[in-house]
Parts: C-alpha cells; sequence; structure tokens
C-alpha cells in the first residue's frame, strides 16, 4: 500500500469501517511508515477533540417546548401499569373486571412501556443500599467473565471513563422474568444502569421515554438488546448509548 | 393515521433524535435563532411526511429532512455558504493537500491537538466549506456510519470518504497555522 492510498484509507480505518483484509494492509503500512503513523494518531487525537462535549450543542428545553407545542395535543392515554393498579387499590370506579381488560389492553398494546416499567423498578431496586453492585471494578475484562453461567450471554462491556461515563461494576438482575446482565455506570452523581439481554420483550428499533421522572433508552444491536435507564437527562443518555456503540463496535 | 397515532409517531420515530437535529442544523447554520427555526420546519415536515416513513432508522430520516431544510434555507438566505468542494480554488487545494506533508513523526502535533480549547477548535470547523463541514460534525460529533452519512447527503461512500479525509486534513492544517506552530 502507498502513502496516497493509506492516506483516505486511515480515516476509514480509524472510524472502524474497513473490511478486515484492507484494515490488516493499513495495519502492515502504519508499522513500517512513520509519517502515516504519525497522521494517523494525529487523526484519532484531533477526532477525540472533536467529539468532546463542549462541542456538542445541546437542544435547549425550549426548543423541545417549542417542538411540542406545535401538534394538537394528543388524548391522553392510561400511561402505565402501576397507575391502573393504583387507581384499582384506591377503589376507582372501574370494575375489577373492567381494570383487568383495560390493564390487559394496555400491556398488550404497548410492550415498550411495560419494558420501561420492568426497568424503572429494577433500577429503584438497585439503588437501595447493597443492591447496585455483585461485581465492583472498573476493569471491563473482569465485569465481562464475570457474567460467565449467569446469563445466557456474553455483554460488551467497555469503560467510558474518557468519555465521561466511569465503568463502576455488574450486577444480576431480572427483567420480565428472566435474568439479564446489568452494567453499572456513573456519570458524575447519577447512576445509570445499562441491561443486556437477548429476550426480544425489549423491542426493536430505539425509542427514549420518560417514565417516573427517568429517562429510559431502548436499542437493539447484533441480536442483542439494550435498556439503558438513568435520571441524567435525555440528551446525555441518548449520548451514553452513542458512546457506548462507538466504543463497542 | 389518525392525529393522535401521528403524534404517537413522531414521539416513537423522530422526537429521539431531536438532539442530533439541533446540532446538525446549529453547524449548518451558524446561528442559534435561524437553527432552531430550521429544527422546527424540519419537524414540520417530518410530522406530515410521518406515516412514509416505514423504515428502522428514524435519525437518519429526519437528519435527510433537516439538510433538506437547511440547504433550502441557506440558499435562500445566504448565497455565499454553499462553497462546494469543487469551489475551492488551487491554492487551497493545494493547501489541503499538502496538509498530510506537514507533520513529521517527532512532532507532539497530538498533544497540542488534545489541549486546544473548544472555542478555537469550533472556529476552524465553522470556516470550513459546508460540505466538508457536516460530514465531519454527523461522523465526528454525532457518531454516525459512513452509510448513514452517504444516505443523508446523498453522495455516494467514496464521496463521503474523501469528504472527510480532506475536512480532517483541512481542519488541522488551519489549526496549525494559526497556532503558528513550526512544522
Amino acid at each position: 500500500m502507498t502513502c496516497n492510498e493509506a492516506e483516505i484509507l486511515l480515516h476509514a480505518f480509524l472510524d472502524g469501517e474497513l473490511d478486515a483484509g484492507h484494515a490488516r494492509e493499513i495495519e502492515g503500512h502504519v508499522a513500517t511508515c512513520p509519517r502515516c503513523a504519525a497522521a494517523l494518531r494525529v487523526y484519532g487525537e484531533l477526532r477525540a477533540a472533536m467529539s468532546r462535549s463542549d462541542l456538542r450543542y445541546v437542544a435547549p428545553d425550549s426548543l423541545r417546548a417549542r417542538i411540542n407545542g406545535m401538534f394538537p395535543a394528543a388524548t391522553p392515554r392510561a400511561s402505565n401499569r402501576w397507575t391502573l393498579f393504583n387507581s384499582f387499590m384506591l377503589g376507582s370506579a372501574l370494575s375489577a373486571t373492567a381494570a383487568a381488560s383495560l390493564m390487559f389492553a394496555v400491556v398488550r398494546s404497548d410492550q415498550d412501556q411495560m419494558i420501561a416499567g420492568e426497568l424503572v423498578s429494577a433500577h429503584l431496586r438497585s439503588l437501595q443500599a447493597e443492591r447496585l453492585i455483585d461485581v465492583h471494578t472498573s476493569d471491563q475484562h473482569t465485569v465481562r467473565p464475570w457474567f460467565n453461567g449467569k446469563v445466557d450471554i456474553a455483554p460488551p462491556v467497555v469503560d467510558l471513563a474518557a468519555q465521561g461515563f466511569t465503568l463502576v461494576g455488574g450486577r444480576l438482575d431480572f427483567i420480565d422474568g428472566r435474568a439479564v446482565a446489568a452494567i453499572v455506570y456513573r456519570r458524575g452523581g447519577h447512576v445509570i444502569n445499562l441491561f443486556v439481554t437477548q429476550g426480544s420483550s425489549f423491542g426493536r428499533g430505539s425509542t427514549l421515554k420518560t417514565m417516573h421522572g427517568f429517562n429510559v433508552k431502548l436499542w437493539s444491536e447484533q441480536g442483542l438488546y439494550f435498556g439503558a435507564i438513568s435520571d441524567i437527562n435525555a440528551d446525555e443518555l441518548q449520548e451514553f448509548e452513542e458512546k457506548f456503540e462507538a466504543a463497542t463496535r | 393515521l389518525s392525529p393522535n397515532d401521528g403524534r404517537e409517531r413522531f414521539e416513537t420515530v423522530v422526537a429521539p433524535y431531536l438532539a442530533d437535529a439541533h446540532a446538525y442544523a446549529r453547524w449548518l447554520i451558524r446561528n442559534r435563532a435561524d437553527a432552531e427555526d430550521v429544527v422546527q420546519e424540519a419537524c414540520v415536515r417530518a410530522f406530515r411526511a410521518i406515516d412514509q416513513f416505514s423504515g428502522s432508522n428514524g435519525r437518519a430520516w429526519l437528519l435527510t429532512i433537516v439538510r433538506n431544510t437547511a440547504f433550502t434555507w441557506l440558499k435562500e438566505k445566504r448565497a455565499e455558504a454553499l462553497v462546494s468542494m469543487d469551489g475551492l480554488n488551487e491554492s487551497e487545494r493545494l493547501a489541503v493537500e499538502r496538509g498530510a506533508l506537514l507533520e513529521s513523526s517527532t512532532s507532539p502535533e497530538g498533544e497540542m491537538i488534545a489541549a486546544a480549547d473548544a472555542d478555537e477548535l469550533e472556529r476552524h470547523i465553522a470556516a470550513l466549506p459546508t460540505e466538508f463541514r457536516e460530514v465531519l460534525v454527523l461522523r465526528d460529533m454525532r457518531g454516525l456510519d459512513y452509510r448513514e452519512i452517504a444516505r443523508i447527503t446523498g453522495a455516494p461512500i467514496g464521496t463521503v470518504m474523501s469528504r472527510l479525509a480532506r475536512a480532517r486534513s483541512m481542519l488541522r492544517t488551519a489549526w496549525l497555522a494559526t497556532e503558528g506552530q513550526p512544522i
């Protein structure tokens, strides 16, 4: 490979976009060409500097409010099972039969909402004393093997301390009656629980919800399903997903 | 599609990516208030077209709409802002190409870039021609992959790659020039 070819392909290599064959060629070239090796290092630094959060414009709440205000208000719908359960327990006008069928309808029609509810419960449980972490370490190579034999997947575990999300450990948890891996991160004083499973009950596609004041982000990637939950704001949780995906790609 | 269904589709397909839409528009338009107007306009367009969206990548879909809206705005309000790659003159083109030759393997350039303050970096990025700037923003700040960027910008992947290479090279050259660092 010549330096001219390497000049363009270096970037694709850096971005993880090269196939294995070309990536090996770049590695081979860089190993023998100090100039291209230096270029690769510099572009890596440049990229890191650009991904720092102070260059990322944060969407102001006023913009979100403006956009929400553009639409005719949606008819309020029953938000979740917990509300229904409360109204039932409080002796509301709903008969037991009506409540049961309504609950069934809500659960059926909104699987994501149900999973989000389960994630909120698991998150709250984890915040109670001594339940947050089973394996305490910021070493990704300790957390990942710890899950061997405990869950039916090898969850991707990456330390994102350099990106502002510190890995603090892992935990075995249960969502929808199924053992899932919970990977725990901190951002400042905030805890982020990242649940990983291969159960498809998490739903496909990427969604962001707010529930009981927590933000819940669901997404799927390469056959695994992820649910991140925290009290950090929606933009930061979105950023967490991006950083996590970028680091595991 | 009932208004309620449209609203719900909007909440799942579009709303999660408002942060991306805002940052992309902000970097294209380079003015806070105008960028917010563009995002709002793009959201109106997305809402109207929401029943035509059938794919799985809401982010790329929304950003395509943001781009169209922003470029329409730029054409109307600031014709001069749209410098395409072909619009570079010979000396600029040489500067871009020579950028790659400027370093030596012993230069501590990387550390200097890492230490550069965000304002300065922002100024250099803002000074790049629009089509270079946007690939940097989409790739390096918002983390989109080449395929998504190709789809959003309507350019082949090869073009995305070369624009990204040249954008980063221009950025490095510009940064070194103002720093007055020995080369």
